[in-house]
């Protein structure tokens, strides 16, 4: 299963164009979500789709080369920790906690700079777990040898 | 008339991919019906103007789970058909859980209903102070991240959480994979 390489070329070859595009869509959703329907949920899942396609053609191994499973793993963390670390920056800035109006001088900007960051860490968050979920599903069963 | 012919040539789609659903034995046809149905339904909700909402649908709901149930029906031993069970039981129980929600379907306010409860209480506010407080177009996206921040937090936690409860359940050896590759190894040696 983990190094099973997808012998078709169609596959493979489509998969490799696709890769970018996929990504580039993701981003777009992240950060048009103020505009837009998307945002910081919907992008991490299609983000984390271009790796599971990635993953899927060229086998286990290689998809643990593009996304090392610890950084997978720390990235994780970092997600929650940017989105709980506004709501501090907030707090030591004499607002309340996930006050995103004492980010800036302007409250509205202020509310922009928050909401960003915050869809920021929900879409790595998503994305990362949803890699990792990827990964543990793929790998289950596997003889350690 | 349009709004009303779509809806119903997609529920009518919904009632098929449901029955098809109950029908097969194939586990992995039954994962693919799922991720159809999942469809359909991000389809319903985009023509009840959900956009947001239908978007999640459709990339959650068919995309990553599709797969991920892909996965695990692979991992599944072969040969093993599911075979029918006695259905009696849960025909009861379908039609019982079907009724109850008839009867509250016909207590719930009507579709678009501008009095309903849900539109009165902090909605009109909402809708009414984000665009020139926040200067976002999307309100879903002002709710969602600064009027319900915390809501927002729990569930990226109650994600993280996930997550890392499947790694702790499926993947315990990974992480330890190659130094006990090396161990064995050393052991054999001996």
């Amino acid at each position: 299963m983990r190094d099973k390489i997808s012998s078709s070329p169609v596959l493979s070859v489509v998969s490799k164009i696709l890769f970018a595009p996929i990504i580039i869509f993701g981003l777009y959703v992240q950060f048009h979500g103020d505009y837009g329907p998307g945002g910081g949920f919907q992008a991490g899942v299609i983000v984390a789709a271009a790796f599971i396609l990635y993953s899927m053609i060229f086998g286990l191994s290689k998809g643990e080369t593009l996304v090392p499973i610890m950084i997978n793993r720390y990235l994780m963390c970092v997600g929650v920790l940017l989105y709980a670390g506004v709501g501090i920056v907030s707090i030591l800035l004499d607002g309340m906690y996930l006050d995103y109006n004492v980010l800036s001088s302007d409250p509205s900007t202020g509310q922009h700079i928050g909401i960003i960051l915050v869809e920021l860490g929900v879409g790595m968050t998503v994305a990362t777990v949803m890699i990792a979920l990827y990964h543990s599903f793929a790998s289950f069963g596997e003889i350690n040898e | 008339m349009n709004f009303l012919l779509i809806n119903f040539f997609l529920i009518s789609l919904l009632l098929v991919t449901t029955f098809f659903i109950f029908k097969t034995t194939s586990l992995i046809s039954v994962v693919a019906l799922t991720g159809a149905f999942t469809l359909l339904c991000s389809a319903i909700y985009v023509n009840l103007d959900a956009v947001d909402v239908a978007f999640t649908e459709a990339a959650v709901g068919s995309g990553i789970s599709t797969i991920l149930m892909v996965m695990a029906a692979a991992k599944l031993p072969e040969g093993k058909k599911n075979k029918l069970i006695n259905l009696f039981p849960s025909i009861i129980l379908a039609v019982s859980i079907s009724l109850i929600l008839i009867i509250i379907i016909a207590n719930l306010p009507l579709l678009g209903d501008p009095n309903a409860p849900i539109h009165l209480h902090v909605v009109p506010e909402y809708l009414k102070e984000s665009k020139d407080f926040f200067h976002i177009p999307n309100v879903v996206t002002n709710i969602l991240a600064s009027y319900r921040g915390f809501d927002t937090l729990g569930e990226t936690i109650v994600i993280f959480t996930a997550g890392l409860g499947v790694i702790a359940l499926l993947t315990s050896n990974t992480l330890n994979r190659k130094t006990n590759f090396k161990k064995n190894n050393k052991k054999n040696e001996r």
